[in-house]
């Protein structure tokens, strides 16, 4: 992390003033802020570049403290992610990672720049706005306290469907399936303190996926569990991620899981140090082992 | 609104052990905030039930007596000089005692407290069975309801009564007119007897002998003609007769020696169990709060509302209380029925809402702060960047 040189804006007037932009004009400084700091918005070149992005990271600051205690968290951060596409984002500790994925979920404001899923602008919203649109349009999967300790695998895996009203019998059906497809189909009435932690998370994924969202983040979702349940859990969730056409970031401290991913963004200091988008480079860094 | 409802049931559910826990001492809060309420309600209508349920709207005792009625004298005359007062519709004179009943059955003998009235006047009890006084010097008793529970002595019977006079033991013999309603006097059942009978079997002193002139009473029972004007008939009747004290039946009561006392005595001890109680809920509800963050956390971090959240934590609170309350309101009463009537336990029905209202504020007044600080937990938590 590096010390603030220039002036901050606070976080109230960065919402006005971003409320009253406009999509395209974001885009544009999207594509500006990557041509500048010589970041690929897509990910693999000719990967899907037709497609419109269903997340943008626009000139993303987050500073902590204020005075000489200031630190930079995330420093003008600038990437996108398109449907059907798999981040994974890397750095060591204190690059930033977390911060930036918090604010990409909606549960941090940056200090400047924008984040939009789907063309909405989530700085412009408010906090009851977030929450609505988080329940909506993105998916989570944690590393920790992941379930709701008092419903069963398939009561978690609705429980999107119930905040978002959509508990149907076509939503109760599909959250059915879904578990089935991720092996738990002897599980769907266990709780989550009679599964495993690989067949939790497992169902955090199904619970991420099940109300169709735009964008799904997992949050070091590998941490508790061995190389092989790891290997499995973010295989499938990668699978699911490409099949159903969602843009899903994962922040990873285990390289070994970005074989599964299409592209790597690795965070140093608050900055984005370098982008992998071939295959060679991205195995060769999973092979490199845990950061 | 059904997402917060369906997680608390959910959670009660999974949960069971727990929430049942809490319930059953909210249950035993209640059972013991209903006793020490009906102790009060009992020892405060064994205390002044006579005095409250009288058939007059004032009282005169005697002057600078600080309104004790075994220390007031009033005689005929002053009784005359109310009755001409303007405004007074009837006065009747109220002479109190104590006694006891002997009679078979009884384990032990029964201290009573003797009251003689007027016949037909202000201070007479109603007789619910059987009939009213006849005359002054009649050996005739009305019981209070509390002295049949005790003895079953009904309408027609002779009741024994032992009083020392002098030296001597003394037993009269009075017969049963008439039954009425609880009417307490001194935390002791009562009989209402014609006054004169009442002078000739009342304990006396040694040198004290009958009354042969003036009937001395301790009391006179007023009634008005507008009972509305009584605070302006205070004024009159002492302007107007010399030597007295006159007061409405609430104040006299209240000046019953260890009336004031006890009562306070017992609203602290049920001020204070509701206060516990507060404290308990509330504690109870914190630490499972403060254990919930993470999760709570996560549900907000997947787009469950804060008022979502809060209206699934007030409704485990009100749940598991109104639960709780039900279950010590209906133990407590259940309970009762077991004691015996020398247990000064009365459950009136203003007096268990009043209790079962308040005790059903315990669960909200005491989970405010956990749903406080559920509303302030951030979804970051979910991040582990609440920091």
């Amino acid at each position: 992390m590096q010390k603030v040189r220039q002036e901050v804006l606070s976080p109230e007037s960065n919402t006005q003033e971003n409320g009253r932009r406009e999509v395209s004009t974001l885009h544009a400084a999207a594509m500006r802020g990557a041509l500048a700091s010589g970041v690929r918005l897509q990910g693999t070149a000719g990967r899907k570049p037709t497609q419109p992005e269903a997340l943008q990271a626009v000139d993303v600051l987050k500073v902590y403290g204020e005075g000489a205690n200031q630190v930079i968290a995330v420093n003008k951060i600038n990437f996108a992610v398109h449907p059907g596409e798999f981040v994974g984002l890397v750095g060591p500790s204190g690059s930033g990672k977390t911060s930036m994925l918090a604010m990409l979920a909606g549960l941090l404001r940056p200090t400047s720049g924008s984040i939009l899923i789907g063309g909405e602008d989530l700085t412009a919203m408010s906090e009851a706005e977030r929450t609505r649109f988080r329940g909506r349009a993105i998916g989570f999967a944690f590393q920790a306290n992941n379930l709701v300790p008092y419903l069963n695998a398939l009561e978690n895996v609705q429980l999107l469907l119930r905040l978002n009203g959509k508990l149907d019998k076509a939503g109760k059906e599909r959250a059915r399936e879904l578990l089935v497809r991720l092996g738990l189909e002897g599980r769907l009435k266990n709780y989550p303190g009679q599964l495993s932690g690989g067949q939790q998370q497992r169902v955090a994924i199904a619970r991420a996926l099940i109300h169709e969202p735009r964008v799904v983040l997992a949050d070091e979702p590998t941490a508790s569990l061995d190389t092989e349940r790891a290997s499995q859990v973010v295989e499938t969730f990668a699978q699911l991620i490409h099949e159903q056409q969602r843009a899903g970031i994962m922040v990873t401290h285990d390289l070994r899981m970005c074989r599964y991913v299409d592209r790597v963004i690795q965070m140093v200091d608050g900055k984005i140090n370098r982008v992998l988008s071939a295959r060679a480079e991205i195995d060769a860094l999973a092979n490199s082992g845990v950061h | 609104m059904r997402v917060a409802i369906y997680l608390a049931i959910k959670e009660i559910l999974h949960n069971k052990g727990r929430f049942l826990l809490i319930g059953m001492i909210v249950a035993l809060i209640t059972t013991l905030v209903l006793f020490i309420a009906a102790l009060a309600e009992g020892l405060g209508s064994g205390n002044r039930e006579y005095i409250q349920k009288l058939n007059a709207e004032l009282l005169v005792y005697q002057a600078d007596v600080d309104l004790s009625i075994s220390s007031s004298r009033l005689g005929r005359t002053k009784l005359a000089q109310v009755r001409r007062v303007p405004g007074v519709a009837a006065v009747g004179q109220i002479a109190t005692s104590n006694s006891t009943i002997v009679m078979d059955g009884l384990e032990e003998p029964l201290d009573v407290s003797l009251i003689g009235v007027e016949p037909g006047a202000p201070g007479e009890v109603p007789a619910l069975e059987g009939r009213q006084l006849g005359r002054s010097r009649a050996n005739e008793v009305i019981l209070d309801k509390r002295v049949v529970d005790l003895t079953g002595l009904r309408v027609g019977d002779v009741v024994t009564l032992k009083s020392i006079q002098g030296l001597e033991e003394k037993f009269f013999d009075l017969t049963v007119v008439g039954i009425s309603d609880g009417r307490g006097f001194f935390l002791q059942p009562t009989l209402v007897l014609p006054y004169l009978t009442w002078d000739k079997v009342r304990p006396k002193g040694l040198t004290e002998g009958q009354s042969n002139g003036e009937f001395v009473s301790n009391l006179i029972a007023v009634k008005l003609i507008n009972p509305a004007e009584w605070e302006a008939m205070i004024g009159v009747l002492e302007a107007q007769v010399a030597d007295i004290e006159v007061v409405d039946r609430t104040t006299a009561y209240e000046a019953t020696p260890g009336y004031s006392a006890q009562q306070s005595t017992l609203d602290t001890q049920r001020y204070f169990t509701f206060f516990i109680g507060i404290l308990v809920v509330g504690g109870f509800f914190q630490i499972q709060t403060l254990q919930k963050v993470a999760q709570i956390g996560m549900l907000k971090a997947i787009g469950a509302s804060t008022v979502t959240i809060a209206v699934a934590s007030v409704t485990q609170i009100v749940a598991t209380n109104a639960f709780g309350v039900m279950v010590g309101a209906a133990g407590s009463l259940l309970l009762s029925l077991s004691f015996p009537p020398t247990v000064p336990i009365v459950f009136t029905g203003d007096a268990v809402t009043a209790a079962v209202s308040a005790l059903l504020l315990i669960g909200p007044l005491g989970g405010m702060v956990s749903v406080w600080l559920l509303l302030r937990v951030e979804p970051l938590t979910a991040l582990g960047l609440a920091q």
